[in-house]
């Protein structure tokens, strides 16, 4: 009769992996959730983390509250004007200031009081810079900024004096700075002592640069740290989903019942969600060089192996937790909670693992991300140093092995 | 055909050989008793039904014999094969249709065929010979392009069937394949499912809650709560309520489901339903029909009568004695006659019309029927009944009301019991009365007795405390009712209530909808079970969005072709109406294309 040869050669086994395999594109390509996983979302991560959560401030509106009127004074003031990191309104009260920060209109007011020029000529003169201290991250940032604002002035003061005093034999004066947190009066010795180092400019050129570069760096570690959660996004999650919908839905009470098998069936559900993975990881490789212009340091194809052994631990998870909910929304639940949440929070993408409590620390030795992000930190910023990439694959190739081996034995031909 | 140690000997006498196997669920604390000592065998070339209740264990029966559930005790052979220990062998050889069909539905028709072709190893000449045959069978092959989601039921179910034919199976087991399939596609997948089993020899298993679909098998297992009450020939079971089943004629005026009622209420009485304008009855062992003061004609019976006879010995509750209840207060009789006023009534989504310019009109204390295949456009035709929905044209007044426009008042005189279970499934039973009893503004006193009054009138007292979710499916319609009944309305709205309930859920509901009309509520509702009609005052029967026949049932019967042998049913007169209104070229054309009509 019709019937197929023997169902357990590995011809028949391989021709029924294909099938399942080309069944599930199908599903991918038509399935708008699938696409928007796989494909959308990983796009708006990257651009969400890349242009939208960086730590680099631009155009911080600031208030310049000139109560001086002398051309130094002027000078500070058109500092601030034409940085490009503070979008600066002139010529307000202080009164002004103050309402403006309270209803944080300006995040910084900078103010130079009417003796600023008589100060500057005795010694002893101060800009107050006052910040808004309630996002104390984005404060530091504009603290530094404002700090290097006034270096940049105290720089170009002292070559002008210098030169002056090359004509008139007199001394130069020091310029100062001094700021206070929004809504503490009082200056504290830190700020003080913050306040005596600008009162003594160095060097001014090199450091600078090096201070505001500082901005890049956040995209430097945000980008390759995507991956992680994009390789999660798509190994467990829609895997899991998709899984737990063939147990919702029925479709695997009948595909039961045929000669298929079981590995067949988790191959089947492996091989293309694998491929949507490493499209997802070429959008964010392209997206960190070509967008962010992140420094690759090690090579593609240890990036790409140990991606794909992520990967695989990703859609290790995801089968085993749909096998044993089969319920979409307990398995989008668990998947987000167990695979997602500690990529994100406990890998030491976001928080550096070493500035966590030692508690919370131990558990991260389990979140199979942290190896992860650990092996793309090394390979993007430092190259393929061995010693951390060799003990990170092994560990990553033996919770693959146990999740995969897991996955089979939850997955069963039973019902009910 | 397979190389196999099983089939090198002469084909055994047995495709199936099931010997005494039980199996025990655990569901959170309680164990259930799905099998208890159940034995079966079907010969080859055999069609075996499995027919009883909800619950009775026929689906985990059928997955049992698909090795997909462990067996705690007894045994199953398959073709040979131990079912416990070498069931891939089994499933690389039967074909299986769960209930939920399998089918992938962003998977077009041909891929879906396509996919089990593959996984079964068939050749592209075998699919050559064996595809043409297959669509000749289905008529699948005008769709082949056509994503399976957006097939209508019977569709669905054809290519379930097709699918698990790309190989000729040696066994075929069916899991309630006619579920939710309009009469008309219901009647075609018999029709192939006989051919099978009759020209290409095949053995089938088949559960149904159908009982007329188990008079066409060779073999009945009748099934409840797990044990066998029964198994031989279907004539054999229906023998068992040999010489005491009668036909009775209601009085001049009565309807005739008043005087099944009343019947229903004789102890003498095992079972009776409305059938063609009398009363189908079933008297119990020793009385005869004397007893109940009338003079009924014999008649001849039916699986259905053995069936009842079977489950009312076994104690199965074979008498449908729930459902008689009183109203603590029934509605006042209003000035106006008419409940419900509906006239051309259209709704469109997008091109697709569901509702294509209905019109009828209710009158208080009518039963009324909306009858219809899936897709027909009923619970569309009741959302704007019930304001949910906005209509795209045409008027409608309900109690006087348009109750989309309407005031809360209006709403207080309407309940409506949705097609799915609507309660909240955390909350215990008690609790669920409690919050529509507030939700309905009654309060102290007024909220308690209201509550105390629909747990003793839907037996629901004992199980109070009972979380509504694990409520066995005729308890949760039960609930679902005296929530929809708790602030006493005028007019009661029931979406497809009886679908998927079992014969003895489905008399007890009907019992209540009776009492709940004599009491002079007016009650509207959906149903695909064309016998159902019986039961009603006034009944339309929809398809495709259009009303294709109204009036009483008599009235609808009356347009059925004469049947050899006896009177026309209810369903013989739908199918007549809908191949008329089909065949009919001069009018719009009905959506012939199986595209499942949108909400319905």
């Amino acid at each position: 009769m019709t019937a197929a040869d023997d169902t357990g050669s590995p011809r028949a086994r391989m021709r029924r992996v294909a099938a399942l395999v080309r069944k599930e594109s199908r599903q991918i390509r038509r399935d708008p959730s699938s696409i928007t996983i796989g494909v959308l979302l990983p796009v708006l991560l990257i651009l969400l983390f890349g242009y939208g959560l960086s730590l680099d401030v631009k155009d911080v509106p600031v208030a310049v509250v000139l109560e001086d009127t002398s051309p130094a004074a002027l000078e500070l003031a058109a500092g601030f004007r034409l940085s490009p990191y503070f979008k600066s309104v002139e010529g307000v009260s202080m009164a002004d200031a103050h309402e403006a920060m309270l209803q944080r209109k300006v995040d910084a007011v900078i103010r130079i009081r009417e003796d600023f020029s008589r100060k500057l000529t005795n010694g002893g003169a101060t800009v107050e810079v006052l910040l808004h201290g309630i996002d104390a991250n984005r404060a530091r940032i504009i603290q530094g900024y404002a700090e290097g604002a006034i270096q940049m002035f105290n720089a170009r003061y002292t070559d002008h004096e210098r030169s002056a005093a090359g004509r008139r034999g007199a001394p130069p004066p020091g310029g100062g700075g001094r700021r206070g947190g929004c809504g503490a009066a009082r200056y504290t010795d830190h700020d003080r002592a913050a306040a005596g180092r600008l009162a003594a400019p160095p060097p001014v050129d090199a450091r600078l640069r090096k201070w505001f570069n500082e901005a890049d760096d956040s995209h430097y570690f945000l980008v390759p740290g995507l991956i992680v959660l994009v390789m999660t996004l798509i190994g467990a999650i829609l895997t899991a989903l998709v899984m737990a919908r063939e147990w919702e839905q029925g479709t695997l009470e009948a595909l039961f019942v045929s000669p298929v098998r079981v590995p067949e069936i988790l191959l089947g559900k492996t091989i293309p969600y694998f491929g949507l993975g490493l499209i997802g990881l070429v959008l964010c490789i392209l997206s960190s060089s070509i967008l962010f212009h992140v420094p690759f340091r090690g090579s593609v194809l240890v990036l790409c192996g140990a991606s794909m052994l992520y990967l695989l631990v990703s859609l290790g998870l995801g089968l085993l937790i749909s096998s044993a909910v089969k319920n979409q929304f307990l398995a989008s639940q668990f998947a987000v909670l167990l695979t997602f949440l500690p990529a994100l929070m406990l890998s030491g993408f976001l928080f550096d693992l070493r500035s966590i409590p030692a508690v919370v620390r131990a558990i991260t030795h389990v979140v199979p991300a942290r190896y992860y992000v650990e092996l793309l930190q090394t390979i993007f910023l430092a190259g393929d140093v061995w010693p951390v990439i060799l003990p990170d694959i092994a560990i990553l190739t033996g919770i693959m092995l146990l999740l995969l081996a897991l996955a089979r034995k939850a997955t069963r031909k039973r019902v009910g | 055909m397979i190389a196999g140690g099983a089939d090198k000997t002469a084909a055994p006498p047995k495709v199936v050989s099931i010997r005494g196997v039980g199996k025990t669920f655990r569901r959170g604390g309680a164990r259930i008793r799905a099998l208890d000592n159940v034995s079966l065998d079907a010969d080859a070339g055999s069609l075996v039904a499995l027919v009883g209740p909800d619950g009775a264990g026929k689906t985990t029966l059928l997955r049992m014999i698909a090795g997909l559930v462990s067996i705690d005790t007894g045994s199953v052979a398959v073709l040979g094969f131990d079912a416990a220990r070498d069931p891939q062998s089994i499933q690389s050889r039967i074909g299986y249709m769960p209930q939920r069909f399998g089918l992938y539905e962003d998977l077009s028709v041909q891929e879906n065929m396509d996919l089990y072709a593959d996984l079964n190893g068939v050749t592209a000449a075998e699919r050559r010979e064996r595809y043409p045959r297959l669509m000749e069978m289905t008529d699948l092959g005008r769709f082949l392009d056509r994503p399976a989601g957006k097939l209508s039921g019977g569709m669905k179910q054809k290519l379930g069937l097709a699918c698990t034919l790309v190989r000729p199976p040696r066994l075929l087991l069916l899991d309630e394949p006619t579920v939710g399939v309009d009469p008309l596609s219901r009647r075609e997948l018999w029709e192939i499912i006989l051919h099978l089993v009759r020209d290409d020899k095949l053995t089938a298993i088949v559960s149904t809650a159908a009982l007329d679909e188990a008079e066409r098998c060779d073999r009945a297992l009748l099934m409840h709560l797990g044990k066998v009450l029964s198994e031989g020939s279907p004539e054999a079971i229906a023998g068992r309520a040999e010489g005491r089943v009668f036909l009775a004629d209601p009085g001049p005026d009565e309807p005739a489901r008043r005087l099944q009622s009343r019947l229903l209420d004789d102890d003498a009485v095992l079972d009776a339903v409305p059938e063609g304008g009398q009363v189908h009855l079933v008297m119990r062992q020793g009385c005869g029909p004397a007893a109940v003061g009338l003079s009924p004609e014999p008649a001849l019976p039916r699986f259905e009568d053995g069936f009842m006879t079977l489950l009312h010995e076994a104690g199965a509750g074979g008498h449908a004695a729930g459902g008689a209840m009183t109203l603590a207060r029934p509605p006042e009789k209003g000035a106006d006659d008419v409940a419900i006023e509906v006239s051309d009534l259209v709704k469109t989504f997008g091109d697709f019309v569901a509702v294509d310019h209905v019109s009828f009109r209710v009158r208080r204390g009518e039963i009324f029927g909306l009858l219809g295949p899936n897709g027909a456009g009923k619970t569309t035709t009741f959302r704007m009944l019930c304001g949910l929905l906005a209509a795209s044209g045409g008027t409608l007044r309900v109690a006087g009301e348009d109750l989309r426009v309407a005031g809360a008042s209006a709403r207080q005189k309407v309940g409506y019991v949705a097609q799915k279970f609507a309660l909240y499934s955390q909350l215990s039973v008690r609790e669920n009365l409690d919050f529509y009893a507030s939700a309905y503004g009654l309060s102290g006193r007024a909220r308690r007795d209201r509550i105390e009054w629909a747990m003793t009138q839907f037996e629901l007292t004992e199980l109070a405390r009972v979380v509504s979710g694990q409520l066995p499916g005729g308890f949760k319609q039960r609930l679902s009712m005296a929530a929809a009944l708790m602030h006493g309305p005028e007019i009661l709205f029931l979406d497809e209530p009886t679908s998927g309930a079992d014969p003895l859920a489905r008399r007890e509901f009907w019992r209540r909808i009776t009492a709940l009309s004599d009491q002079g509520v007016t009650v509207i509702v959906t149903t695909h079970f064309m016998e159902e009609a019986e039961y009603c005052d006034h009944a339309v029967i929809q398809d495709a969005g259009r009303i294709l026949a109204k009036g009483t049932p008599a009235e609808i019967r009356a347009r059925a072709r004469a049947q050899p042998g006896g009177r026309p049913t209810m369903e013989d007169a739908f199918i007549a109406i809908v191949e008329e209104a089909r065949a009919r070229p001069h009018e719009k054309p009905v959506d012939k294309s199986g595209v499942r009509g949108g909400p319905s």
